[in-house]
């Protein structure tokens, strides 16, 4: 194969009738037209394959009565999704993810950007603090939620053991939902907000430092620094975070799923305290229901959900900054998953 | 960032390199004709068979047995079992199948070997009646799967405990306590009075789950559907029965609140933090792996409130997509012989389901040292042939999971037991429909 590489158009061949020259002409034409889609193809095909059609299949299965083992499926249009919308442990679990969301993303951004803020700063052993943040991201989900699974224990948990030594009274963080919340969303903390603060780091770096050296001559004191030049200029950056956390958040499993242990953990506590919409989709999906077209409809509605509230993202913090083009900065890639 | 034509050329490698590489990971794995194969078996739990592959391996030097899922709890294995199921790959040559699962995956019987098609009828002999009947398909045509275990009932206590309250200690003192579930909560408002600092059952779902196998099996064989498969849940009078001893239970404080199977369960095993548990047979080797080695000599078993009844108990069956069925079959009638019961029994406690197991010496005549030497033949065996069972309907495990999460719920003091009630009836309902 030869491949064009440079980006100037190819001279046209002074001599017509060269019947070779002509092929090669036509050659190096398709291959500067056509080659740049051969380059990016890789990505979209794997996105098609593992994006784009299980997306399009999990739509067609949520149009079923789809039992996992039966190789009859019967077709049954939007009854998924009537069904979906009149059932209040729908609601119960979109509640769940939502409070969830809210409680653990807000702190976890503000958290974040202090921290970047103090990274920022000329410390010793810089580099060493740094790496020191990303720590907790680095652990299996699974492990942090077993062991923050016994810290919030009713009766041998340390949390418990910690408010009795100061007087508050062992409080069921598994059976009461707002307890439960809490306990889940410290748990997400604890792995995200340094994750965070390397992303909002990075992108402070790239603030001009002679903005700071002015506005300190100006006699601007480092808080009044820190909101009126650091924040702005974050903006774009604070968006990607957001709407990463907004994905991540939404998405919510592992956390909840390992922070109940016993019969039936799926469902988040006897009375679904905790139960976020993809440990709904699972319930419903898989073990006990084993109902595939009901998990694939909670699935597609998730779906929507968080196209909503990414969308709703972008609108707040555009009215809040003015802030036209998140594309400015360069932002990290790396796909958040839990 | 400037564009090298090297790294063009590298791009289209590691791609070239990439496809070549997935194609060549598609590749079969099997060995060449004749040659040794892999049997891999799933199970949950415990089913204490290590020592009954070696013995089978030694004999079949062609065969290597590998086991998934030890110790692992239902709740991770079912879903993973009905996922290989449904993808038609991934599932073992033998799976294990509980009996409170076995209904809907006989629903869609195409999914497994039929062993009636492998010799199997003639086995009909070594297993009691209605362990096999479980086994078939509704119309009969179908053997899915051959039986393992059965559930016989026992109540564990801790004699420590027990002592510490001033309570009886010997078994068959400890037995004369309680004739009935009344009496067992009797006994335990004396042993709360004692303040040991422990609660009289570790909650309340394991018991009422025993309760209510027990009455529904001494009265019409089913529970929560009848034998026509409609859900009676509500009009059923063997589960208002159960609903109520439950309550009355919960009601006099008895409920340690450590909800079955969670961590803080296995940490009240280990801190002793209560001194009753209802019991089926293959409940021992749990207690067992969950107080350790340090409270040997400390637990005993004496016989359940109430009237007998089974719990649980398995099959092997063997999924159809499995490529060595042959000896997948011929490994399943070796585990459920009453060799391979009586194996399985001395290792792990699982009670044999085959009649010849069950009168064997060393079934019969066994004891566990770790439950202060009880006569575990005597307590579970001598019952085992008279069990009743309890008959499950199609969705026996959703419906199961809202009664018992109904339950719980009064345990934890969220709901009252009339609002529980309409819970459980409702949200059953509503799972059966699903």
């Amino acid at each position: 194969m030869s491949v064009q590489l440079d980006a100037r158009p190819p001279v046209r061949p002074a001599v017509r009738g060269s019947a070779r020259q002509l092929w090669e002409y036509r050659l190096s034409r398709l291959d500067e037209k056509y080659s740049p889609y051969l380059y990016i193809a890789p990505f979209f095909l794997l996105f098609g394959v593992f994006g784009a059609y299980p997306l399009a299949y999990t739509f067609w299965v949520s149009l079923h009565d789809w039992d996992l083992l039966a190789t009859e499926h019967q077709f049954v249009g939007g009854e998924n999704y009537s069904r979906l919308l009149a059932d209040p442990d729908f609601w119960h679990s979109l509640t769940n993810t939502l409070g969830i969301f809210v409680i653990s993303t807000v702190p976890q951004l503000l958290g974040a950007l202090w921290l970047a803020s103090l990274l920022n700063r000329r410390l010793r052993a810089r580099t060493t603090w740094r790496m020191a943040v990303l720590v907790p991201n680095v652990t299996s989900t699974a492990a942090v939620a077993i062991v923050f699974g016994v810290l919030f224990g009713r009766q041998f948990g340390m949390i418990n053991w910690l408010l009795d030594l100061v007087g508050v009274g062992a409080i069921d963080w598994k059976a009461n939902r707002f307890a439960s919340w809490v306990a889940i969303s410290a748990m997400v903390d604890w792995r995200w907000t340094g994750y965070n603060a390397l992303i909002f780091l990075a992108a402070m770096q790239a603030i001009p430092r002679d903005l700071y050296e002015s506005a300190a001559i100006d006699g601007a004191s480092r808080a009044r620094q820190f909101w009126s030049i650091t924040v702005p200029l974050l903006k774009p950056t604070i968006i990607f975070a957001v709407i990463v956390s907004t994905i991540g958040g939404l998405q919510l499993f592992t956390e909840p799923r390992m922070f109940h242990s016993g019969t039936n953990p799926i469902r988040g506590g006897s009375l679904r305290e905790s139960q976020t919409m993809t440990m709904y989709m699972f319930e419903n999906a898989f073990a006990p229901h084993y109902n595939f077209g009901y998990g694939s409809a909670v699935a597609w509605l998730l779906f929507a959900l968080i196209a909503i509230v990414a969308a709703i993202n972008v609108v707040v913090l555009r009215r809040l900054g003015g802030v036209d083009r998140p594309t400015r900065t360069r932002r990290p890639r790396k796909e958040r998953s839990r | 960032m400037g564009v090298f034509p090297r790294r063009h050329l590298a791009a289209v490698a590691l791609v070239a390199a990439t496809a070549l590489l997935t194609t060549a990971g598609c590749g079969g794995d099997e060995p060449a004709e004749g040659g040794p194969i892999t049997l891999t078996v799933d199970i949950f739990g415990q089913m204490g068979y290590q020592e009954l592959y070696k013995e089978y391996m030694a004999a079949h030097p062609n065969v290597k047995i590998v086991e998934r899922g030890t110790g692992g709890t239902l709740d991770e294995y079912s879903p993973k079992l009905t996922q290989w199921l449904a993808a038609g790959k991934g599932a073992g040559d033998v799976v294990a199948i509980e009996e409170g699962l076995l209904v809907e995956y006989k629903a869609n019987p195409q999914n497994f070997v039929n062993l009636l098609d492998h010799g199997a009828a003639e086995l009909k002999g070594n297993f009691l009646d209605w362990k096999w009947d479980q086994g078939l398909t509704a119309d009969g045509k179908q053997l899915i799967g051959l039986g393992t275990d059965v559930g016989g009932m026992a109540m564990c206590y801790r004699s420590d405990l027990f002592a510490k309250a001033g309570l009886p200690t010997q078994r068959d003192e400890v037995s004369k306590l309680w004739p009935t579930w009344q009496d067992y909560i009797a006994t335990g408002e004396k042993f709360k009075a004692a303040n040991t600092g422990a609660s009289f059952l570790d909650s309340a779902t394991n018991t009422f789950n025993t309760i209510v196998l027990q009455t529904a099996g001494n009265a019409q064989g089913y529970h929560y559907y009848d034998t026509a498969n409609n859900l009676v849940v509500d009009s059923n009078p063997a589960v208002r029965q159960a609903w109520d001893t439950t309550m009355d239970i919960l009601d006099s404080g008895l409920s340690g609140k450590y909800s079955s199977w969670s961590e803080e369960w296995v940490s009240a095993f280990k801190q002793a933090k209560f001194a009753t548990i209802a019991c089926p047979a293959w409940m021992t080797g749990v207690i067992e792996g969950n107080a350790g080695p340090a409270a040997k000599g400390k637990w005993d078993i004496a016989q359940v409130p109430g009237n007998g009844g089974n719990w649980g108990g398995s099959f092997l069956a063997v999924p159809k997509q499995s490529k060595h069925q042959a000896e997948a079959i011929e490994l399943v009638k070796f585990l459920t012989s009453a060799k391979g019961q009586i194996g399985a029994f001395k290792a792990k406690g699982p009670l044999p389901s085959n009649p010849q197991a069950l009168d064997d010496p060393a079934v019969a005549d066994s004891t566990n040292a770790y439950f202060s030497d009880a006569p575990v033949g005597k307590i579970f065996a001598a019952g085992a042939k008279s069990l009743k069972p309890v008959y499950m309907g199609p969705k026996n495990q959703a419906v199961r999971t809202e009664v018992e999460n109904a339950v719980r719920t009064v345990d934890l003091g969220q709901r009252s037991p009339e609002q529980a009630w309409a819970d459980a009836v409702n949200n059953a309902k509503k799972a059966a429909a699903k």
